[in-house]
């Protein structure tokens, strides 16, 4: 029998070559949109920096050590903001990095498959909640328990360190610092998990097999993932910085720097948020930008940090 | 000339596959399974299987992808259960159900070495062997440095990495991982070793270095590979176990095995009719 050698068929050339326009289109298209968003951050940068030229030319440095924030007469320093920020930034963190890292060893390490995803949903559920709600929760519900339990009792047993006293407001550094722990759980918890998650069963199985307990075997996932932890821990530095509406409303909202944990301070965010509207001079909004660009800055170098962190993980085993 | 028919070309066998008795009885044994049934959720992948491992010889498992040999390895030191399997039947060790025993005992007395070397990347090459000691307490350093250096030499790696000890483990190559992980198995000193297709993932010359060592380890410890490789196992082992899809076919001296295997279907196996 004779086979007949198939007859292919090709795309004629003038279809082919609008096909190809098709992609190229495409192809540009989309590229513009991804250097819009690099551009944007570009523009963003250099207009935050000349609309606070003004201040910068004017303190220099001495922005950042300064503590006076006098409009009327024109001086400013951003000390008490900077402190404020970073002091609630850190209780938040002493706060939510325990809890992060139990849940993700619960969720990834020991969390039968049934409890483990409606675990992991709830978790994340957290990051859903807009950050006034959080703050309404924080000055009807978290204030008044602050100021009638948690304050009196740590004052009481542990007064004698300064960090443990203050004014027996609610409003102040911990009911910010415990807002903001339960805001940036959700991202602390995820990602650890994740990195957690993307360690190669192998490594669980050699564990194992050399005789290590559920714990043990937990200990060396745990010493596989801890850039990636690192890297979390940074993400949630990084939005607790940055977090605005819930801390301005349970901070109370004083620029002053106190050693104590239960006094009223204020952060960067808080000041942009509440006195961007009264600034009347130029100098006064320049001040302002400026304390917008130092949280700009801050947080673009946390979050490439920890993006970089976090990736190298999870890359080495992904092979 | 007539050709002759399919049904007469291939007679049919009525053989039923079951549990064969072992034929090692003049070897004490070191371990034993006993009816042995293996799950994972609803599907049966070790279907009464009983077999005893002899004491200080190498006992080869062989049998095509998905029979279950693996399995059936790792219920041998309660790693089946680790990835979410159950059974049922008893394995004795030394005479003691091991699924009475604590896992982690168990598992400190019969080690494993995986299809995939897996150091843990973060250690270095002397934490590597080290881990297990360190977890089971052992803090004298001097101790621990002789352990690590016997265990190194018994992997015949000791040559290779002396000089390079707090380098990385994922420094080496394939096959040196694959050594450092069977140093990182024996520096705890089981009894039984336990080895799921070691040079499966291997080049020929770091393969024949593994059937090497284990050649030499038969001498202290008992040993059970799992192999795809026919080959292989008919040059490391003393005795061969075939498994076909759950089951265990047929069990014997791996000479007798590979020479004159008593059922058909491992014939068929061994000979490269199907499989």
């Amino acid at each position: 029998m004779k086979i007949e050698p198939p007859v292919l068929v090709f795309p004629s050339p003038s279809k082919s070559r609008n096909r190809n326009i098709g992609d190229l289109v495409f192809k540009n298209l989309t590229l513009v949109f991804a250097i819009v968003v690099l551009s944007l951050v570009f523009v963003m940068a250099y207009e935050m920096y000349k609309g606070s030229s003004l201040s910068i030319e004017k303190f220099g440095w001495r922005f950042l050590w300064t503590s006076v924030w006098d409009p009327v007469k024109g001086d400013f320093g951003a000390l008490p903001y900077v402190y404020g920020t970073i002091v609630s930034s850190l209780v938040a963190l002493v706060i939510a990095l325990p809890l992060s890292i139990g849940v993700s060893i619960f969720l990834s390490e020991l969390a039968p498959r049934w409890l483990e995803r409606p675990v992991s949903f709830m978790v994340e559920l957290l990051a859903a909640i807009p950050s006034i709600v959080y703050g309404l929760w924080g000055m009807f519900v978290l204030v008044p328990v602050v100021r009638k339990f948690i304050g009196p009792f740590i004052t009481r047993y542990l007064g004698f360190i300064p960090l443990f006293n203050g004014a027996p407001y609610g409003f102040g550094m911990l009911a910010a610092g415990i807002v903001l722990a339960i805001m940036i759980l959700p991202i602390i918890t995820s990602i650890s998990r994740d990195v957690m998650m993307s360690i190669p069963n192998t490594q669980r199985e050699a564990a194992f097999a050399l005789g290590a307990t559920k714990w043990e075997t937990t200990k060396i996932i745990l010493s596989n993932a801890k850039s990636g932890i690192a890297g979390a821990t940074l993400l949630g530095l990084g939005r607790a910085i940055g977090e605005t509406m819930a801390v301005t409303m349970v901070i109370g909202n004083m620029p002053q720097i106190s050693a104590h944990l239960l006094d009223p301070a204020y952060s960067m965010a808080s000041v942009l948020a509440n006195e961007f509207s009264e600034a009347t001079t130029q100098l006064y909004l320049s001040a302002l930008i400026e304390i917008g660009l130092l949280l700009f800055a801050v947080r673009i170098i946390l979050n490439a940090a920890a993006r970089l962190i976090v990736w190298s993980v999870t890359s080495k085993f992904a092979q | 000339m007539e050709l002759a028919t399919i049904e007469e070309l291939e007679a049919p066998t009525m053989e039923i596959p079951q549990a064969t008795q072992p034929e090692i009885k003049t070897i004490p044994e070191k371990m034993i399974a006993q009816n042995l049934n293996c799950f994972f959720g609803k599907t049966q992948a070790i279907k009464n299987v009983t077999l005893s491992i002899p004491t200080q010889k190498v006992l080869a498992i062989i049998g095509p992808s998905g029979c279950g040999k693996s399995t059936f390895l790792r219920s041998l030191n309660r790693m089946h259960e680790v990835a979410g399997g159950t059974m049922t039947g008893t394995v004795l060790l030394d005479g003691l159900n091991i699924y009475d025993s604590d896992p982690v005992v168990v598992r400190r007395r019969v080690g494993m070495v995986f299809q995939k070397a897996n150091p843990f990347p973060m250690m270095s090459i002397f934490d590597n062997v080290a881990a297990g000691l360190r977890l089971n307490g052992l803090g004298d350093k001097n101790k621990v440095n002789e352990i690590v250096e016997r265990s190194l030499k018994q992997a015949a790696l000791w040559d290779e990495v002396k000089d390079s000890l707090n380098k990385s483990g994922m420094s080496l190559s394939g096959g040196q991982q694959q050594r450092l992980c069977i140093a990182r198995t024996l520096a705890v000193d089981p009894e039984v070793v336990l080895m799921d297709e070691p040079a499966s993932a291997l080049d020929p010359i770091s393969t024949a270095k593994i059937e090497e060592l284990i050649y030499d380890l038969k001498k202290n410890y008992t040993i059970t590979i799992v192999t795809h490789n026919m080959q292989q196992a008919a040059r490391v082992s003393d005795y061969t176990a075939f498994f076909y899809v759950g089951e265990l076919i047929e069990v014997d001296d791996t000479k007798t095995m590979f020479t004159a295997p008593r059922k058909k279907r491992t014939e068929d196996y061994i000979t490269g009719r199907f499989g």
